[in-house]
């Protein structure tokens, strides 16, 4: 027999599978051709610019790609978690600023109103937000709130048929477009955690005022801000979920949330690794092809690790996900894993690069700072660590000694 | 997507690890310690059909797909990983290549012996050709209805025990990688030396031998392919050898991490389990991490083998990631263990010993990083 005859199989037997539906694979290519069309020839310039892309936004909303998982019924597209980690990715995949406005949006907004918001308040509030007429934005995060986001100390206070919220939000992504907003306060600061309630608040609301938008590393297209509350009276019926129950609404949030940050950073290691097999390829020197050195195909075997592991872990957090299993490990997993997969391969992009990687006008320059941010926002690479811990020893009980 | 091992390999992997830990495990510590070759468990895993897991029905195996294959090697190499190398060695690169690229004859007569009792080798090393595979020197001339093979091989697992070595050599010195043949060698043919077993730093339950051949005859029917095919066979072998080698990097690294999670928990120190400080629980964090990394990748690659799609970077990948997640992961748990993991009596000195040499065999990670960028160079990304 001929060693290059393929080896005829029959289809596997079930088991693991890493196949795509066709549904699937239907949303990567739309969400390809839309990126590649439409963000990729404003990718360099809102980087430049620091404007938030309302255009294209409005572009995605038209897609469905802002009420991703949010069923028919109530304005979205109705696709499953995976299909809406593959869509982060490709987004990300050409401007990581678009990735996050969109992960945010639909992880940390439609999702909770969603899971935990009543009819009324689905209809009000998230079939606006689904068909992205409406931005969404998340507060949970407080100057003294950050990795320990449990202590919070923003209050609402009951009075009459509101609860009246001050505090100081920070790092609110979408803050300056966003209309909706899901908002973290103490209602019984005794209870710590346990007395903490989530609310949808309208930005507009008299007493809430955003600050100007900060200057940061990375993703400059997403707009970040402080939002500061003093005295904004929330209607009563606008408590999301139950009274006190606010950081399970959280915690539940960011569980599907570090999904979409580990699809963002997927995205961008995978922008990363093709530019550097391009330029490995194209770029010449000592009369040869750099691709054809060690040093930079070490590299670049290292990279496509990071990009395939990272993938994996997403992947497998999103489909416990949509099994409705339980995906706190592997989520936060995928976060860590997919987060350093991207610093690390923007990185290593640049050195294949050489100084040209260091000019903006080459694109791992903006991957390399895009990247950053990955490792720190929807839960730092330590809490992740800290929730990975935890969980593995819930699952490893203690033995009794030997 | 479906990260689920179905209800048949669920039941498998159950079965497999009942036998190992009932019969293996209170073995593995004496094997590693006296260099002794566990030939009962090699017949009690073909008692239970193991020695064909990869092979069809038809030819008598059980017919494994590549997903439940690699699932049994990691199952044995938590136990023991030189036993599983044994297996996985027997079954990757010896017998699947008789069922991929034998005959009907060379099937009927060498898969049921493959199948039911004998371990098989794989022999392609040479003392002046290693990552260079290339360039080995071994030949073979033919002569009437024989070959005559001459030359020395080297780091042949099995090599000791095995009934059947798959031999390489040169059958044409003018024709590079193309004059390179594949030959099926029986145990005590004329001409076989096998030599002493290698005193290893670990796997030291495997038996690793050199081979020379003086004027060794190896009939013209037992030459597997065509002639000058052998590289090209070597290379198919090597692809499907290195899902199970990484299987066994996966079984090792479990073994390991399951050791320092009870250790972590019942070693006290400054008034609390270790498993209550932040540097330990991270370390533990990393170690699962690595652990899930590698499953992945090691069923991505066995799922694309398995479904007929080309998986040559993939087990490249798998290989590369969990070797060097298992010299690391068994690193780290010895660092958990502090002075007692440097010690015989906790089984962690034994795997990281054990972990070292997989990311040396069945190509080293330089080499795989060179076949996984030579794949994104000419495949793209």
């Amino acid at each position: 027999m001929n060693p290059t005859t393929p080896e005829i199989v029959s289809p596997p037997a079930p088991g693991m599978s890493f196949a795509l539906t066709e549904e699937q694979q239907a949303v990567r290519e739309m969400v390809r051709d839309f990126a590649e069309s439409e963000i990729r020839p404003i990718a360099a310039a809102i980087d430049e610019s620091h404007e938030f892309p309302t255009a294209t936004v409005k572009k995605m909303a038209e897609l469905g790609l802002m009420g991703m998982f949010v069923p028919d019924e109530h304005g979205g597209a109705g696709m499953d978690y995976l299909s809406y980690a593959i869509a982060i990715e490709e987004l990300s995949r050409v401007c990581a600023s678009h990735g996050v406005i969109a992960s945010a949006h639909n992880s940390l907004v439609c999702y909770p109103i969603l899971a935990y918001g009543n009819a009324a308040q689905q209809q009000k509030y998230l079939t606006p937000l689904a068909r992205g007429e409406h931005i969404g934005a998340y507060c949970l995060t407080e100057p003294n709130a950050g990795s320990n986001a449990a202590n919070q100390q923003t209050t609402a206070v009951a009075d009459g048929d509101a609860f009246v919220l001050n505090g100081t939000k920070l790092f609110v992504t979408n803050a300056g477009p966003a209309h909706t907003l899901v908002v973290y306060a103490a209602t019984d600061r005794a209870l710590g955690p346990r007395g903490i309630s989530a609310f949808i608040v309208e930005a507009d609301a008299p007493g809430i005022t955003k600050s100007k938008k900060e200057k940061k590393l990375g993703i400059h297209a997403s707009d970040t801000r402080e939002i500061v509350f003093s005295n904004a009276r929330v209607p009563k019926e606008n408590l999301l979920g139950e009274l006190n129950k606010g950081y399970t609404v959280a915690l539940a949030t960011l569980g599907g949330g570090r999904i979409g940050i580990a699809a963002q950073a997927l995205g961008i290691a995978q922008a990363s690794l093709e530019a550097a097999v391009k330029y490995a390829g194209e770029r010449k020197q000592f009369d040869r092809v750099i691709g054809e050195f060690d040093a930079i195909r070490h590299m670049l075997a290292d990279m496509v690790i990071e990009v395939d592991t990272a993938r994996l872990l997403v992947y497998q957090a999103s489909w416990l996900r949509d099994q409705g299993r339980a995906h706190i490990k592997e989520a936060s997993l995928a976060k860590w894993h997919a987060s350093e997969a991207a610093t690390r391969c923007a990185h290593l992009a640049i050195q294949v690069h050489g100084g040209y990687g260091y000019l903006s006008e080459f694109l791992v320059e903006r991957y390399w700072r895009d990247a950053r941010i990955t490792e720190l926002y929807e839960g730092t690479t330590e809490v992740q660590k800290m929730v990975v811990a935890a969980q593995l020893l819930k699952e490893h009980p203690v033995a009794s000694p030997a | 997507m479906d990260f689920d091992l179905s209800e048949d390999q669920r039941l498998i992997r159950d079965a497999v690890r009942d036998l190992c830990t009932k019969e293996f495990a209170p073995h593995a510590e004496r094997w590693d310690r006296e260099a002794i070759v566990p030939r009962d468990a090699v017949t009690t895993l073909a008692e239970h059909g193991f020695l064909g897991m990869a092979i069809p029905e038809e030819w008598g195996g059980v017919g494994y797909d590549t997903r439940t294959v690699a699932m049994v090697i990691e199952e044995i190499a938590r136990v023991s990983a030189a036993l599983a190398i044994m297996i996985s060695v027997h079954n990757s690169v010896g017998a699947v290549p008789v069922l991929r690229f034998g005959n009907d004859e060379q099937k009927r007569r060498f898969l049921p012996r493959l199948v039911s009792r004998e371990l098989s080798a794989f022999s392609i090393s040479e003392p002046g050709a290693g990552s260079d595979a290339g360039q080995l020197q071994a030949t073979a001339v033919r002569r009437d209805g024989n070959y005559l093979l001459n030359g020395s091989k080297n780091w042949v697992t099995n090599g000791e025990q095995a009934g059947l070595y798959l031999v390489f050599a040169r059958t044409d010195k003018s024709a590079g990688n193309r004059g390179v043949s594949a030959f099926i060698v029986e145990r005590g043919a004329p001409g076989l030396i096998v030599g002493r077993a290698e005193d290893k730093m670990g796997l030291r339950g495997s038996d690793t031998v050199s081979l020379s051949f003086h004027d060794l005859q190896v009939p013209v029917e037992n030459r597997l392919g065509a002639e000058g095919d052998g590289f090209r066979i070597a290379l198919g072998a090597l692809d499907v050898g290195r899902i199970g080698v990484a299987a066994q990097s996966l079984g090792v690294m479990t073994a390991a991490f399951a050791e320092a999670v009870k250790y972590a928990q019942q070693r006290e120190a400054f008034g609390q389990p270790l498993a209550k400080i932040q540097a330990i629980q991270f370390k533990l964090a990393e170690m699962e991490r690595r652990i899930q990394c590698a499953r992945l990748l090691i069923q991505r690659a066995a799922w694309l083998k398995d479904s007929g799609q080309p998986f040559a970077r993939e087990a490249a990948m798998a290989k590369l990631y969990g070797s060097e997640a298992a010299t690391w992961v068994t690193h780290q748990a010895i660092q958990v263990h502090g002075g007692y993991g440097y010690v015989k009596e906790y089984a962690v000195e034994r795997y990281y010993r054990d972990a070292r040499v997989m990311e040396i065999y069945e190509g080293t990670s330089e080499i795989q990083r060179l076949v996984i960028a030579r794949s994104l160079l000419k495949d793209g990304v």
